[in-house]
């Protein structure tokens, strides 16, 4: 390709450990698209990364308002990162009402590229700026690299007898394309792509090649010298392995998948409704047939798990998935699949509630539904993965304990984790841990509530075996023979079974690790789900200042891992930060005694590490 | 559990018996229902053990602890939802589903209307009685005006729901009623129902002895019967009567029946496939009117999960097991050494 001219020798490139890059525009500009191609380029490139994707519920909201700004926020380093970064090193703004939503996020001396073309009048009045920023010196303490990208980008692929509309949607690949020369990262990956995005329309593909090449060719040439500067991050250092980049729904998908294999299944039955950011889950898995996965859009939430159920009690490997609210209304079927034991996982991609709430913002609030969130004495098991690659072995887990304890097994995912990447060494399948179920088939003393001495799980009888007839339900079973029951001291003795039958899968997890730190100490910072990487960056920090923090994180929710309690009480104060108002801050004391404190953040995203810190510092003293 | 195993000869209708207590109320028209499915079974030659009765909430869902086929009680509205998850998991498997009007028509609507649209291959046998009898009779979404019920003391001012006028709305391929006191009728149009492959309704207008005794009386009653009931046979004139003395014919220039003599000329002649046919049977009401009955509606289409699974096929199912390690590694891969 024509493309690659060496770097000006004139300015060499600078040497920098780790960038935040925010691309900001309306959610019709394509940032959601130009960020994971720069993510793609930069794990290709060899950094560790870690993205965070922030859209608006509109799918198309007014063209220039701030509340149908769309952003992808990315962060790449040599060194371990954790999270996508508090603070933004360069903000790319495709117009004004992104420039003024994400400018608060930018550091002081930051960075910001903007299309200049886009900063007419009518858009500035749309973004409610009362005078043009570019113009006015409110920008004094940034680093203000103006562009006319549209007009840049129009000229680019005027060969190609686009519309305007059209011309002007390449403006993103443009504004890519620069960046990716801004940090040295290649444009393979992404011409590829564009290629097969385009198959149809070879010329909007070459259209928006064009417009790559102009932004990568803009900042080799000397237009602009006095302004740009490359940079270069050197390859961060991972284990050896062959890698990728996953999303949490990727790598959940993958999971449940790895985990039917090692159970010895056939066949998912996957049924789900749409709901935001839940339905990316029923998306990948639609694709995924060859696998043995038949994916089932319902006719509402409560057919979406009642599927499930069916397609567990007929041998199937059956998979739910929502989000709050959506769970809410699985609520009722999930006592029936207490109630007849049977394995289904259920999926909760966490939102912003209560209610409809931020649908696109993540949040943790839904700890206490999976836990306690139903009618009865109704335990279930609950986990929750800490990062996008965590997901596959949770997922592999998930499955693993609804069909070894007969039981449903919640999964906590949330809007983050649900859209999050990171780069993934890729496992094995041979690596994992086959776990194979076995069917009933001895009609012999069968009955279907006869439990396993160890897991006190039933027996999975399926439909289809002479000589297992039997009849299940919501009511109440003898424990003896399995038959409805109203006697009052069985119902006691079937409560507590039930009970004593998840409590007993904390002696087949793993004891709960400390993340980082020692087992002792000043503090413990106790975080769960998606939170991992900020709070672990954070304790990080805080040790490196000199404090005895340490970071312990739940994966295991219900039940606790058993050496939980006796392991927070060998710290002085146990703090534990979570998105949402306090929740297993409240278990973690009504379970062990302990005086945990929490540190709420309920504002619709992820931890700022600077923030934890804070918190830190303030409950280690 | 007692295992009976049948091997050297055909199953009779008890067999189809579990060796639980029948708890309905004494006189109850479940116990007919339930007698005519046991035929039903039984003259089909059902394996039980491939048999599954799926019921909601309600007191027509006590029906699948006495079938000694498997059986699934679940929770109320909701047995198509699990009836479909079972037909996806294994087609094979024959699959019933238990229901009553509360049931299936109130808080099930939105399931029975898309199990139906879907055509999930099973046979969902409605018990109307239009009342609520096990919380102790409450009008019910079929109920009719007027009637009077402990939440309606002044009486009901709801219209009622048709139930096949619903199930044809939906889309169900197969439609048809009976009475369960009419019991050769009933086991005719389960066998019929049973046969069809996609989603087969039947409506079985069910009393209730305690809370709503006789409501069908205007029809079901002996002695008016052969005047106020149509039972249709494809291919077979609308006649009706003691002596099939009356007919139904279109009323001329109009998308209407009317009762004519049955020497008359251009009497219908029932085509279960005509779905139009079906819509003005389904609306006729006593007195004006006989109740029809039978299998109003039948024309077989691909059922839901067959087409799941043969997508799914195309798609690569059960070709190849298809690896794993190639799905993780699909897209843009790096090594580090």
């Amino acid at each position: 390709m024509a493309t690659s001219t060496p770097p000006r020798p004139s300015h060499p490139r600078e040497a920098v450990e780790s960038v935040v890059i925010r691309f900001a525009g309306d959610s019709g500009d394509g940032m959601q698209v130009t960020g994971s191609q720069f993510t793609v380029e930069t794990a290709l490139a060899g950094n560790d990364l870690a993205t965070f994707p922030d859209f608006p519920a509109e799918i198309r909201a007014p063209a220039g308002t701030t509340f149908g700004v769309s952003a992808f926020q990315i962060r790449f380093g040599t060194a371990d990162v954790l999270t996508a970064g508090d603070a933004v090193d360069v903000l790319v703004a495709m117009n004004p009402a992104a420039l003024k939503v994400e400018l608060r996020d930018l550091k002081p001396s930051g960075t910001i590229v903007v299309d200049t073309g886009a900063f007419t009048e009518r858009n500035l009045a749309k973004a409610g700026f009362p005078t043009n920023p570019l113009q006015d010196g409110s920008l004094a303490k940034y680093r203000l690299l103006p562009f006319d990208i549209t007009k840049l980008t129009t000229d680019a692929v005027k060969e190609f007898g686009l519309g305007t509309k059209e011309a002007h949607r390449c403006r993103n690949m443009w504004a890519l394309g620069l960046m990716l020369w801004m940090y040295g990262r290649e444009r393979e990956a992404t011409l590829g792509w564009l290629q097969k995005k385009f198959v149809k329309r070879p010329d909007v593909a070459a259209a928006n090649v064009a417009a790559l090449n102009a932004g990568h060719a803009f900042g080799e040439t000397a237009e602009m010298a006095e302004h740009v500067v490359g940079y270069t991050v050197a390859p961060a250092r991972f284990s050896p392995g062959v890698y990728r980049t996953v999303s949490g729904t990727e790598a959940l998908a993958w999971g449940l998948i790895a985990g039917m294999r090692a159970a010895g299944l056939s066949r998912m039955i996957f049924s789900g409704y749409p709901i935001t950011p839940a339905s990316a889950l029923l998306h990948t898995l639609a694709n995924l047939k060859a696998f043995g996965v038949l994916t089932f859009q319902a006719e509402d939430e409560i057919a979406a798990i009642g599927a499930a159920i069916g397609a567990a009690y007929a041998g199937a490997l059956g998979v739910t998935s929502s989000s709050g609210p959506g769970i809410a209304l699985k609520t009722e079927m999930l006592g029936l699949a207490i109630a007849t034991e049977l394995p289904i996982v259920l999926v909760d991609s966490q939102r912003a509630g209560p209610s409809t709430g931020m649908p696109t913002k993540t949040e943790q609030s839904d700890l206490f539904q999976a836990v306690l969130g139903r009618n009865a004495d109704s335990p279930l098991a609950v986990i929750a993965p800490r990062t996008a690659g965590d997901c596959f072995p949770m997922g592999v887990e998930a499955v693993r304990l609804a069909t070894k304890y007969m039981t449903p097994v919640i999964v906590l995912s949330d809007t983050y984790l649900a859209h999050a990447a990171e780069p993934w060494r890729i496992p094995e399948e041979r690596e994992l841990t086959r776990f194979p179920v076995r069917f009933r088939t001895d009609p012999t003393d069968f009955h279907p509530f006869l439990r396993d001495a160890e897991t006190l799980a039933r027996p999975w009888a399926l439909p289809g075996t002479p000589g297992l007839e039997h009849r299940i339900g919501g009511i109440e079973k003898d424990f003896d023979t399995g038959h409805i029951s109203y006697d009052p001291g069985n119902h006691h003795r079937m409560t507590q079974t039930r009970a004593a039958k998840i409590a007993g899968i904390a002696r087949d997890i793993p004891p709960q690790d400390v993340a980082l730190g020692e087992e002792r100490g000043a503090l413990a910072v106790v975080g769960w789900g998606s939170t991992f990487g900020a709070i672990h960056e954070a304790v990080r920090r805080a040790r490196g200042d000199g404090l005895a923090v340490s970071h312990i994180h739940v994966r295991y929710l219900s039940p606790f891992p058993s050496n939980l309690g006796e392991l927070l009480r060998r710290f002085e104060r146990v703090l534990v930060p979570e998105l949402n108002n306090g929740q297993l801050v409240q278990l973690l004391r009504a379970a062990y005694l302990v005086d945990a404190k929490g540190f709420n953040k309920i504002a619709g995203k992820p931890f700022h590490v600077a923030e934890l810190g804070a918190a830190i510092r303030e409950h280690a003293k | 559990m007692t295992v009976v195993t049948v091997t050297d000869r055909e199953l009779q209708p008890k067999d189809y018996a579990s060796d639980q207590e029948v708890r309905w109320c004494p006189g109850c028209g479940d116990y007919a229902i339930l007698k005519a499915v046991q035929k039903a079974l039984a003259d089909i030659g059902a394996p039980r053990e491939r048999t599954v009765f799926v019921s909601g909430i309600g007191c027509a869902a006590r029906f699948p602890y006495y079938i000694s086929t498997y059986g699934f009680h679940t929770i109320h509205g909701r047995a198509p939802t699990i009836a479909t998850g079972i037909k996806l998991a294994n087609p094979e498997l024959d699959v019933w589903v238990v229901t009553g009007d509360g049931d299936a028509l109130s808080i099930g609507g939105n399931h029975l209307l898309h199990v139906l649209r879907r055509n999930v291959d099973l046979q969902l046998v409605l018990f109307n009685n239009e009342i609520y009898g096990l919380t102790k009779g409450q009008y019910s979404p079929t109920s009719r005006r007027g009637t009077r019920s402990p939440s309606t003391p002044l009486g009901s001012v709801e219209n009622p729901v048709s139930a096949c006028q619903v199930a044809l709305g939906a889309g169900a391929r197969f439609v048809a009623r009976s009475v369960d006191t009419s019991m050769a009728h009933l086991v005719g149009v389960l066998e019929r129902a049973h046969a069809h492959r996609g989603a087969s309704f039947v409506e079985v207008f069910q009393n209730c002895v305690v809370f709503n005794d006789g409501v069908f009386d205007n029809f079901t009653a002996k002695e008016i019967a052969p005047e106020a009931q149509l039972p249709v046979e494809h291919g077979k004139p609308l006649l009706f009567g003691k002596s099939r003395d009356k007919g139904l014919r279109l009323v001329p220039g109009k998308l209407e029946l009317e009762v004519v003599p049955a020497t008359a000329p251009d009497i219908l002649v029932h085509d279960e496939r005509n779905r139009a046919l079906a819509q003005l049977l389904t609306g006729l009401e006593p007195p004006a009117f006989p109740v029809a009955l039978g299998v109003l509606y039948c024309d077989p289409a691909p059922a839901f999960e067959a087409e799941v699974h043969a997508q799914a096929r195309a798609a690569g199912l059960g070709t190849d097991p298809a690896s794993l390690d190639g799905l993780l590694r699909s897209g843009q891969t790096w090594t580090v050494a």
